[in-house]
């Protein structure tokens, strides 16, 4: 693992840097903001302080405390989701890709027709019916979503699946767990590690996108793209504090592209 | 005043980009070739030849680039030359004719059109002559329908008529110098003979200079009036070829030569009980047409069945039928005297034990993230549950029966390996279930020469250790006459022609096997001419 | 008849069906959601009469076939019923928002698909010059900013620093073409940064994988001169995964407009649909779904017929 990280590109350095600062900051929310989550500190739209880093919000809550803990709120939801999609998506694309058949067949068909819609109107409409709960949320964008997993996963593991050495497994009479698991996911690994990357960044910037328009995480939790949203108002004044929170999710976007860009970079060269 | 040679490069060094830094792939080649001269290189892969091939027209592959050394064509010197002079000698005093013709074409233009881009672009006439050069040259290569052939796209035509095309195709501008980079190495033997022809044609007839690029020293031989022989980019040896072969000065050069002289008398005890037998099958892939038609097929034990044919004559489709991946429609297989189910998912344990596969690439028969003590010892635990201390033993065992030192070779990833370190393991990895019968995929096609020659003898012995059976299959003519005791000829999903080794290999035969002997090349350079004139009169006299 | 006008009518039955189905599950899909829709819906609101006029307003009191039949007609004769929020007909709500949102998708596309195109070729000509890297970076925080960020700072410089463009996009019937195109710049700049970046990035590997081909290579070996190369070898072959690029990007388009027409308060269908969503107008959440939804698959069709036709092999290939 180190042995990989020494032999990377600056720029996967780089944001390899941004990702990890962002978990630690998560993670140690409580301990590292200076004020709670919801308390109100200060008058509305403050500049920036000494007693106030990145100046107070619509309602006068200190903006660094409120950014910490929508780091938190918001990485965890990304990150929960994309694991559930990627994890069924990737074990539907590989079931199908070993097996073949009508079961390949039928996994696909279905997919494609939940692919054939778009990914926000789909979370739109489901989120008009049924409200905007934090499990319907991940549920919703985690189905919608593992269906690009499991299109790339199934096609990395045909890809492998007609090298010989996965039919050597197949005539010695192994079975489906151990071709999966021993022949095919080793050699996948890079193309479904860039592929994780590529999910989190667009499930992140998607539950960012709903929140802003008022329908992921509720009020008074503090979430990036909903603190863009309360604060949208201060652009017309001249004051710029939607652009923090923004900038936010743009910063750990690039950090997780960047580890991304260098993971593709990878697979690519195995495959030559 | 015109310069003596017509190419001559003088201490040419070129250097590859790998492993982070600058390395010399080409050391101090020098050359000379004149007009109407056809000089051989030849060597294994990795021995410089192509990109020497490539350097004579001033051009590297990406990650490669000219270190030093001269290259002048006609005089002119190429080396560090300008863009502009590089494009105006490429293709109108030298041109290049690829390995892979299908390749080489624009999917997307006609055949005359591409002939006539080079002559049009280069200033040297219009379209409409070229189109009528393109004619007359389509027909001398003997290409089937010459007026209308051009018309086509580059799909639509043979692999063989396809190269004949691109070697039209370097004609067009009537350059002096012809680089013609291992033309025939994709093609079957039988297409192969119309494509020397052509190159013949071209270098005696039209009195062109040519580099020709192979590693395989009787087609050499039978187009080159000089062979150089290269080995990780030096020079080893350079003579007449004639002179070359008939007295070698160079050790590697005699190993190249004696390749093709591998063989064993295999006469003897046909006795011995059979092990595997194919009666009456058929397959097919999509249910309606038959791949295999009729297959009866006996091999016994400690014997070898060599089964031979060209590309499209279903001998992969019958080891993947006797293997059990594709089932059969009709007929019977029965191993070790019991009926064996045509399904692979239906056969128990104990015969997919005993029926093991080795396949042509060993690159892609390994898997690259798993260790060699990884690979050798699935086998043990899977069929026999031998783990730990026990397998070790067994695993160092089996890697010094192929001859590689057990401590260096235990631990490492198989991708450091070369291929036929790699083909060896692939071996190993069939003998550690204990087989009676292993189905061998043209195990050799995808080594160089050398490397081939110790996989066959380590095959052989490791049959006379056992007494294990082999279905070999193959497409080199050579290799058969070296190690079979029975041979099948296969042509279209048959079998045409099948039974002992010299009984198949001495006339009368098969109209189809005639042809398949006959166009085997031999290492002596006036074969080639004697078989086109044989063919000529035979022609004629019809 | 030709193997590839066989595929492309093969694959357009293909986008009728899924649009079909499409419509099925938005409309009696309702139906298979757990729990009540009606009292879901109406939360605190829900007492019998609310309920009972509720269902009877979607119809819900009526079983599956026959609901969709119902609708089936309705929507064939143009009317998608009537909105929860303020009884007007849809019909009459959509379109001219979706007139609006198809006005800026167009500026867009007529901006951003010969910007990319040209950016991807220059790219992977000049490829891992400083040029190269340098539009490599600038694409890759393009495409990791969400399109709401973008808006934002161009609203901060263009609109409220130097008060160049306006930071609502209103436009209403009377206007002029150009007081219309005036009005949309900003949302419309917005949107081609982020459509820009993908289709260039995507452009620019295809263009990439064809210029490594064997007979790019021939055609160097012939003496043939680069620009022509580039040209009449390499640009005919890019045609068929270059359209596909562009054809899928717009695909995305029809959603990305949804999150700037909120930003820029435009009259569009996206801003309709989120309003809708806020205030479950369940009958205008179904029309203007099932009308973005239609957009996207026919984009998607189009990227693969398109795609089809221009892959030389498929088109020149004759029935055997």
């Amino acid at each position: 693992m180190l042995n990989l990280i020494a032999k990377s590109p600056l720029s996967a350095r780089i944001g390899l840097c941004i990702v990890v600062f962002n978990i630690v900051v998560a993670i140690f929310a409580p301990l590292v903001a200076p004020y709670p989550e919801t308390q109100v500190v200060g008058d509305v739209w403050e500049g920036m302080s000494g007693e106030f880093p990145l100046g107070t919000d619509h309602l006068g809550r200190d903006l660094l405390s409120r950014l910490i803990f929508g780091a938190r709120n918001t990485i965890a939801l990304a990150f929960i989701t994309t694991m559930l999609s990627f994890l069924s998506g990737t074990a539907l694309g590989f079931v199908a890709a070993v097996k073949g058949g009508w079961i390949d067949h039928l996994f696909s068909r279905i997919i494609d027709i939940v692919m054939a819609f778009p990914t926000l109107i789909f979370a739109l409409m489901i989120l008009s019916v049924l409200g905007s709960s934090l499990p319907i949320l991940v549920v919703t964008i985690a189905v919608l979503d593992s269906t690009r997993v499991y299109r790339l996963a199934r096609a990395v593991a045909m890809d492998i699946g007609v090298m010989d050495f996965v039919e050597v497994a197949r005539l010695r009479g192994e079975g489906l767990w151990w071709i999966m698991r021993r022949e095919i996911l080793p050699n996948a690994m890079p193309s479904l590690v860039a592929e994780f990357g590529l999910r989190f960044c667009f499930v992140f910037l998607f539950i960012a996108s709903l929140s802003f328009l008022g329908l992921g995480l509720q009020p008074p939790l503090a979430d990036w793209g909903g603190m863009v949203r309360e604060n949208a108002g201060a652009i017309t004044f001249g004051i710029f504090v939607p652009l923090i929170p923004a900038a936010a999710i743009a910063f750990l976007t690039v950090g997780v592209n960047l580890i991304v860009d260098w993971f593709l970079h990878l697979a690519s060269g195995l495959r030559n | 005043m015109k310069p003596e040679n017509l190419l001559e490069i003088r201490n040419l060094f070129i250097e590859g980009f790998y492993e982070n830094r600058w390395n010399t792939i080409v050391h101090d080649i020098s050359l000379d070739l004149k007009r109407g001269e056809v000089l051989g290189l030849i060597g294994e892969s990795g021995a410089g030849k192509s990109t020497i091939g490539l350097a004579a027209m001033g051009y590297t592959r990406q990650g490669c680039r000219l270190a030093s050394g001269s290259i002048k064509l006609d005089g002119m010197e190429l080396f560090d030359a300008p863009e502009e002079r590089l494009r105006s000698v490429r293709g109108a005093k030298i041109a290049y004719v690829a390995q892979s013709a299908a390749a080489s074409f624009n999917p997307s233009h006609r055949i005359i059109h591409q002939y006539a881009e080079g002559p049009v672009r280069h200033g040297i006439m219009d379209y409409a002559q070229a189109a009528r050069n393109a004619v007359k040259i389509y027909d001398r290569l003997f290409l089937p329908n010459p007026e209308k052939i051009g018309f086509r796209y580059p799909h639509e035509l043979s692999g063989g008529q396809l190269q004949r095309a691109m070697v039209a195709m370097a004609m067009s501008c009537e350059p002096d110098i012809i680089v013609f980079d291992e033309p025939t190495t994709a093609l079957d033997v039988t297409t192969q003979i119309e494509v020397l022809a052509s190159v013949k044609e071209i270098t005696e007839k039209m009195n062109k200079a040519a580099l020709y690029i192979t590693h395989d020293l009787a087609v050499v031989a039978q187009v080159a009036h000089r062979i150089m022989v290269l080995r990780h980019g030096r020079l080893v040896e350079e003579g007449e070829t004639r002179r070359l072969i008939k007295k070698p000065k160079e050790k590697y050069t005699r190993d190249l030569l004696s390749v093709r002289t591998l063989s064993e008398d295999r006469s003897g005890a046909d006795k011995t009980d059979v092990v595997l037998e194919v009666r009456d099958v058929c397959a097919t892939y999509n249910g309606a047409d038959n791949v295999l038609e009729d297959i009866d097929l006996t091999v016994r034990r400690g014997r070898t069945v060599a089964l031979v044919g060209e590309s499209g004559s279903g001998k992969s489709t019958l080891a993947r039928v006797i293997t059990g991946l594709l089932p059969a429609t009709r007929g019977t297989i029965s191993f070790l005297g019991q009926p064996l189910s045509p399904d692979l998912k239906r056969r128990d344990k104990e015969n997919l034990r005993r029926l093991q596969m080795i396949y042509q690439m060993p690159d892609t028969a390994l898997n690259p993230k798993q260790r060699v003590g990884t690979v050798i010892g699935r086998p043990l635990e899977f069929y026999f549950g031998i783990r730990g201390k026990e397998a070790e033993k067994r695993i160092r065992d089996l890697l010094a029966r192929i001859e590689l030192e057990p401590a260096k070779y235990i631990d490492r990833l198989t991708t450091e390996l070369s291929g036929g370190e790699k083909q060896r393991i692939c071996i190993a990895r069939a003998l550690a279930a204990q087989p009676d019968f292993i189905v061998c995929d043209e195990v050799t096609s995808a080594l160089d020469q050398l490397v081939a020659e110790g996989i066959l003898s380590l095959l052989q012995g490791l049959q006379r250790e056992t007494s294990i059976s082999y279905l070999f299959i193959t497409h080199d003519l050579a290799t058969v006459k070296a190690i079979a005791d029975k041979i099948v000829i296969m042509l279209e999903g048959r079998i045409i022609e099948q039974g002992e080794k010299t009984e198949v290999l001495t006339p009368p035969h098969h109209e189809y096997t005639d042809k398949l002997l006959a166009s085997v090349p031999v290492m002596d350079p006036d074969w080639l001419d004697n078989l086109l004139e044989k063919r000529a009169s035979t022609y004629l006299s019809n | 008849m030709k193997p590839v006008v066989w595929l492309i009518l093969k694959r357009t039955g293909a986008g009728l069906i899924t649009i079909f189905v499409i419509s099925l599950i938005i409309f009696v899909g309702v139906e298979l959601l757990p729990g009540d829709v009606a009292e879901t819906v109406l939360g605190q609101n829900a007492t019998e009469e609310t309920v009972e006029a509720f269902r009877k307003a979607l119809k819900l009191d009526l079983p599956p076939h026959v609901r969709y039949l119902v609708w089936l007609s309705d929507f064939v004769r143009g009317d998608f019923g009537k909105s929860l929020a303020n009884g007007r007909e849809v019909s009459g709500l959509i379109g001219w928002r979706f007139a609006n949102t198809l006005f800026l998708a167009a500026a867009t596309a007529v901006v951003a698909i010969p910007l990319s195109v040209v950016l991807g070729m220059m790219a992977a000509f000049y490829r891992s010059t400083l040029f190269d890297k340098a539009i490599s970076i600038t694409t890759l925080s393009f495409i990791s900013f969400p399109e709401f960020f973008i808006a934002y700072i161009l609203i901060a410089v263009f609109s409220v620093q130097y008060n160049w463009f306006p930071s609502m996009a209103g436009v209403n019937d009377g206007m002029t073409l150009g007081a219309r195109l005036y009005a949309i710049v900003l949302p419309a700049l917005t949107l081609t940064c982020v459509v820009t970046a993908h289709m260039m990035r995507q452009t620019r590997a295809a263009i990439i994988n064809v210029l490594a081909s064997a007979y790019i290579e021939m055609a160097e070996l012939k003496g043939i001169r680069k620009l022509r190369i580039i040209m009449l070898h390499a640009f005919p072959n890019s045609l068929s995964p270059v359209i596909n690029v562009i054809a899928l990007n717009l695909a995305y388009l029809v959603v990305g407009v949804v999150i700037v027409e909120v930003v820029f308060v435009y009259p569009g269908l996206g801003q309709l649909l989120v309003d809708s969503v806020s205030k479950r107008d369940i009958p205008v959440v179904q029309a203007s779904g099932l009308i973005f939804a239609s957009a996207y698959i026919f984009l998607n069709l189009l990227a693969d017929v398109l795609s089809m036709l221009a892959n030389p092999r498929l088109r020149r290939s004759r029935a055997s």
